[in-house]
This record gives C-alpha cells, structure tokens and sequence, in this order.
C-alpha cells in the first residue's frame, strides 16, 4: 500500500469482489423462500374454431385466469414472467404445446390478479388435430431475481376440450 | 505491485516520479507522506471496514427486503472506507523515518564496492552503511555507489 493510487486499486479490486460475494450469498439465500403459488383459468367462450387455407387448424379463446402468485417474490426478485400454454398430444407429437398468453409481473403487489382475455398469440396446430382434443392448459412462470439464478416452475390445469366440430 | 510499474502508474497518475520515490527531496518536503507502520495500519483499516460493511449492508437489506438498501449501504460504506484509507492523512505518520542529512550524508563516505575475482565466477562484497545511532530505528536498505 504505497501510495494514492495503489491504496485507490486495492479499495475498488477487495470492494468489487465482496460485492460480488454478496450477490452470491444473495442468490443463495432464494432457497429459503417455499413458495406457494396458486391459479386457476377457465374458458369461458370458445370465440371461433377453423380450418386455415393451408390446412391447419386454429382456434380463439376467451380465458378467465386468476392467479396468486405473491409467495414467489423475494427481496432478490426483479420480476415474474408468466405464460400460459396448451399441451396436447396427437399422432404424430406426444406433446405439443402452444404458448396462448404471457405477462409480466414487476412487483408483489401486482402478483395477485385475475385478467379476463382472449389468446395473445395464435393456437394454431401442425395439421387437423384439434376437434375434440382434450388438452391441459399450463401456468409457467420464470422468477427472475436482481442477481443470481432464475427459478422456473408451472402449474398443470387439466380437464380442457375443444368442440368436436369447427365452429 | 513491483518497483517499476509502480513507478509508472505514478508518473501516469501526474505525481513526479524519480528512482529516487522512496526518498524525501533534499529541501524540506510539501508531499504528506505515509509510513510503514501507517501504510500496514491504513490497509488493515480497509479490509475490516469493508467486510464489516459488506456484513452491515447484507443483514440491513436481508431484513428490509430491499436490495436496494443494501447497496446503498454498501456503496456508503465504500466511500466512507476511501475517505479514511486512501488520503495520506497524519495519524498515519506516526512512526516516520530518520532519514540522514545530506551534510551529515557527506561526512560518512559511502560504502565501497569491492570486487574480487576468481577463476569461478567472481564474488562482489558491500561495506554496510555507517549508522549514526543505533537506537533509532533506521531502514534496512544498502545504498550502492
């Protein structure tokens, strides 16, 4: 420790590195939070159900999804990504899933919602598989912390079907 | 950090650099300098200040749940560390050195390099440097001619 500048170099390198021990030590300590997330989706409406041009199927929900999934933030979170997703299975896949909704979640308070929409994002199928398909619809959620590793998890809701003939 | 990327880091830095850094200018010098004793103490006093706050800062964050707090108590703690630390403040001069006169200098020659050579190789002998009193505490180091 000789002079300004290398006493300088040595503060900012040792300050630096606990920070960086912090951060580890903060990651760690996201395995102490049990969370206990709940959710439920319903259908309400079936909007239309077609036969693209080319020979797909596609369909258009209305959902109702409820969700509380505050327990899932720690004070190491940054934001929760959730999505929903329909699996099913046909001949040809043992499973296919298509991503219907996301969202973003920025804070705890935000975590418990319940939203009514139709899907986001197309549920278009590889082919004509979908009349009288019985599929799961899926939460996902990613918890993304400040510093550390990313926690993913979903909760599987069964019991969906679609219409037997297009609508 | 060796001698001599020391030595450039300071003249990068602006400071005015010699080989003579070590030594104080002959006239009476404007530089606050640290000692020994003071650098040992100043780089101990980072090191448990810093841990300290890293500890602080943890459990204050921990316990509000704001990450937020903990690095501002962090950040607080780092810059209260270098305002201690990093400027060569007096108490860190306590023990300073006994450097020599340059007229009391001139009075005891400086040590003579003698060289003697063999068929192997040959072996060079330094004469120590002549103390003035030795019981102030002097600085081990061998000035060559």
């Amino acid at each position: 420790m000789h002079s300004f500048g290398y006493r300088l170099n040595g503060l900012l390198t040792f300050a630096v590195t606990i920070l960086a021990l912090m951060c580890v030590i903060a990651s760690l300590s996201d395995n102490l939070n049990i969370p206990s997330p709940s959710a439920e989706i319903q259908i309400m409406n079936i909007n239309w159900f077609q036969k693209q041009p080319k020979g797909s199927d596609e369909v258009s929900l209305r959902m109702n999804i409820s969700a509380d999934l505050q327990s899932l933030f720690t004070w190491n979170t940054k934001q929760v990504f959730i999505f929903v997703a329909a699996e099913y299975e046909t001949r040809k896949n043992s499973l296919n899933q298509v991503s219907l909704w996301d969202a973003i979640i920025p804070a705890k308070e935000r975590a418990k919602f319940w939203i009514r929409s139709s899907n986001k994002y197309r549920f278009v199928d590889h082919g004509k598989n979908l009349r009288g398909k019985e599929f799961n619809l899926t939460l996902h959620w990613h918890v993304m912390p400040k510093t550390g590793k990313m926690f993913a998890d979903k909760i599987v809701m069964s019991g969906y079907s679609l219409p037997e003939e297009y609508i | 950090m060796s001698y001599f990327t020391q030595n450039s880091l300071l003249s990068f830095l602006g400071y005015p650099v010699s080989l003579q850094t070590f030594l104080p200018l002959s006239a009476p010098s404007l530089h606050f300098t640290m000692d020994w004793q003071g650098q040992k103490l100043a780089e101990q006093i980072m090191q448990i200040m810093l841990l300290v706050f890293a500890v602080t800062a943890f459990v204050a964050g921990y316990v509000l749940g704001s990450f937020q707090m903990m690095v501002l108590v962090y950040a607080g703690g780092v810059t209260l560390t270098g305002l201690i630390t990093i400027p060569n403040w007096p108490f860190f001069n306590r023990h300073p050195l006994n450097w020599l006169d340059p007229s009391e200098a001139e009075k005891h020659p400086k040590p003579q390099v003698t060289v003697s050579s063999k068929k192997k190789g040959f072996k060079r002998t330094i004469e120590p440097a002549h103390r003035l009193d030795p019981s102030l505490p002097t600085a081990n180091l061998v000035t060559l001619a």
